[in-house]
């Protein structure tokens, strides 16, 4: 679904990625995991098209997209939940859904009323705050809100930046739990997080990134079960035997 | 439509003033009355700008001075010199001029108001689109920065050009007739009629921006303002609304610019001046941002306390003092301070409402 080959990207001269590769097939849970400043937002903003790779490629349903403005992606099928939630802050919700369904092609605006009732159903929350600003959520509630509205859009491939941030763990569960329902209905993933352990523990596939590298990747019980990654991001070194 | 129902009280207001002073013999009021509503033009269009797509312009004099300064030139310069002249031929061939005598007896040929407005019209919506291409990708202060450079650079030319009568402006603007019966004119038979002919642009205009911002764009421009990123990354075109916006509020600045011109029977380089359009942020300020009629209401006030003298010579000081008091104390405008339930635009007003609701809600269930 998404294939990206030798991708370089960075700001003004900083190069942060490195030549990196990377695959996503459909219906997958993939997760980007890394310590703060391996690169992880700037790949996800790159996919995106919010910042401009300077070599490499981004292949979309074998569509390249790599040159494309960041506004035009979402209408291709592919969605940021961007860090930080972003929500719409002077919006209600409702409006903050509608708004993700801006990309939707012309003639599927019809369905727009039922999207939104999808969303309702998907996050029972956002229909009794839906006259709401959006602002005024909580943390837990935005970042269902941010969800909700790239969802809007019916997304092939769903791409979350952190979405634990700042959460308490027990609405942490609550968002992974609805990631994970969300692959069981068909989506894609793609999950950049640094809770790593909860991101390999519901993930298909796993990459780790270290200074705009990939330096490991494989099935996410293998990544799990690897000794580096267990030390560096997994906070547990095992003794030897 | 719920929306539109300010309309109807507005223009009830708009005709009790017309009576009012009929009444009191004080019809005298109407002129600054008009030339407020052409002010106020420009303000409202400012104020979506500012205050719905978030992004604050200090050169909006600098488009009103384009309108008016092109349509007063085109108006007033003689071409019967450079009747041999290409441009003047197709201008010709396109009824675009109309003869007639100066002041002295001589022949003046020059470019029939409908047509200058147009022409001012087109090199606003040029400018606005070649300096708003760069410039809308800054932010913030970098933004204020780039458009103060704009309006200074508009007013130092109308300043220095001889054709655009340097320090003394261009006077002698005939006047323009919209349409027969609607004479765009400082004469004084005209008054009434140009007071309802102000009014009746600005309430066009308010109809037009109110759709704007209760359509997808709206939505659109209010994501942009909140975050743009975010907006982007769900498939708005950010660059292309504020574009769109932007060159839609330089349309109504250089059309009030034309118009108040044929009013005013000319034009100074003080209209270009970058205080007035520090004025005009103030006042969109004062009326609360994303607020079209409080913006709308201050423009019509202060303009005409300040039209009518009331500042005196501290007319400019006077709304530095607004904007920093505005700032302090009520940064979401003047309405919002005890009045702010009563906007359903507002926060507050919007909880309120919320909390009617609910209250209804329990009351029926």
């Amino acid at each position: 679904m998404l294939r990206i080959r030798n991708l370089e990207a960075g700001y003004g001269k900083l190069r942060v990625l490195k030549n990196i590769s990377m695959h996503v097939d459909a219906g997958e849970i993939v997760a980007i995991i890394g310590a703060n400043g391996a690169g992880k937002t700037t790949l996800l903003s790159t996919i995106a098209g919010l910042i401009r790779a300077t070599s490499g490629e981004i292949r979309f349903l074998s569509e390249d997209i790599t040159r494309l403005p960041a506004p035009k992606i979402p209408a291709r099928g592919c969605v940021m939940v961007p860090e930080g939630r972003q929500v719409f802050a002077p919006m209600t919700v409702a409006d903050n859904l509608i708004l993700g369904g801006h990309a939707l092609p012309r003639e599927q605006k019809k369905e727009l009323d039922r999207l939104l009732a999808h969303q309702y159903e998907l996050f029972p929350i956002l229909e009794k705050r839906k006259t709401q600003l959006a602002g005024t959520l909580s943390g837990g509630e935005q970042q269902m809100l941010a969800m909700g509205r790239a969802l809007m859009s019916r997304p092939s491939l769903v791409m979350m930046d952190e979405p634990s941030t700042g959460l308490a763990p027990l609405i942490v569960r609550d968002i992974f739990q609805i990631i994970v329902r969300l692959r069981n209905e068909g989506n894609t993933v793609l999950l950049v997080e640094q809770n790593a352990k909860a991101a390999l523990a519901i993930a298909d596939r796993g990459y780790v990134m270290e200074t705009g590298k990939v330096i490991i990747q494989g099935p996410a019980e293998d990544l799990l079960a690897n000794s580096d990654v267990q030390r560096a991001y997994l906070g547990r070194e095992k003794l030897e035997e | 439509m719920r929306k539109n129902f300010v309309f109807l009280p507005v223009l009830i207001i708009v005709v009790l003033i017309q009576l009012l002073t009929a009444w009191t013999g004080t019809i005298f009021y109407l002129t600054q009355m008009t030339m407020s509503a052409y002010y106020s033009l420009l303000i409202v269009g400012l104020c979506v700008l500012m205050g719905y797509a978030g992004q604050i312009s200090l050169g909006h004099a600098g488009f009103f001075a384009i309108g008016g300064y092109i349509s007063a030139a085109l108006t007033t310069r003689n071409l019967t010199a450079h009747v041999e002249h290409p441009v003047v031929r197709l201008l010709d061939l396109l009824g675009c001029l109309q003869a007639g005598q100066d002041i002295y007896g001589d022949p003046l040929l020059v470019v029939t108001p409908w047509a200058a407005c147009l022409l001012a019209i087109g090199a606003a919506l040029a400018v606005s689109f070649v300096l708003g291409i760069p410039v809308l990708k800054l932010k913030g202060h970098y933004l204020a920065m780039a458009t103060l450079g704009f309006g200074i650079i508009v007013y130092r030319l109308v300043l220095a050009s001889e054709y655009f009568g340097e320090a003394d402006g261009i006077s002698g603007v005939p006047g323009f007739s919209l349409l027969p019966g609607l004479f765009v004119s400082g004469d004084i038979s005209w008054r009434v009629t140009n007071y309802y002919i102000a009014w009746g642009v600005l309430l066009i205009a308010m109809l037009l921006l109110r759709h704007l911002i209760d359509s997808r764009v709206g939505r659109a421009l209010r994501a942009i303002h909140g975050a743009q990123d975010a907006a982007d990354a769900m498939g708005v075109d950010t660059a292309r609304f504020k574009l769109q916006t932007f060159m839609v509020s330089a349309v109504l600045s250089a059309l009030a610019g034309i118009l108040l011109t044929h009013y005013n029977g000319g034009i100074g380089p003080s209209e270009a001046s970058v205080m007035k359009s520090v004025r005009y942020v103030a006042i969109v300020a004062v009326g609360g941002m994303a607020h079209l009629w409080g913006a709308l209401a201050m423009g019509m006030i202060l303009n005409f306390l300040s039209l009518r003298g009331c500042f005196g010579s501290y007319d400019d000081a006077v709304f530095g003092v607004i904007l920093i008091v505005i700032m302090l104390f009520a940064p979401n405008g003047i309405l919002s301070l005890r009045l702010g339930l009563l906007s359903p635009l507002s926060l507050k007003g919007r909880q309120f409402f919320g909390f009617l609701r609910k209250k209804q809600a329990a009351k029926e269930a």
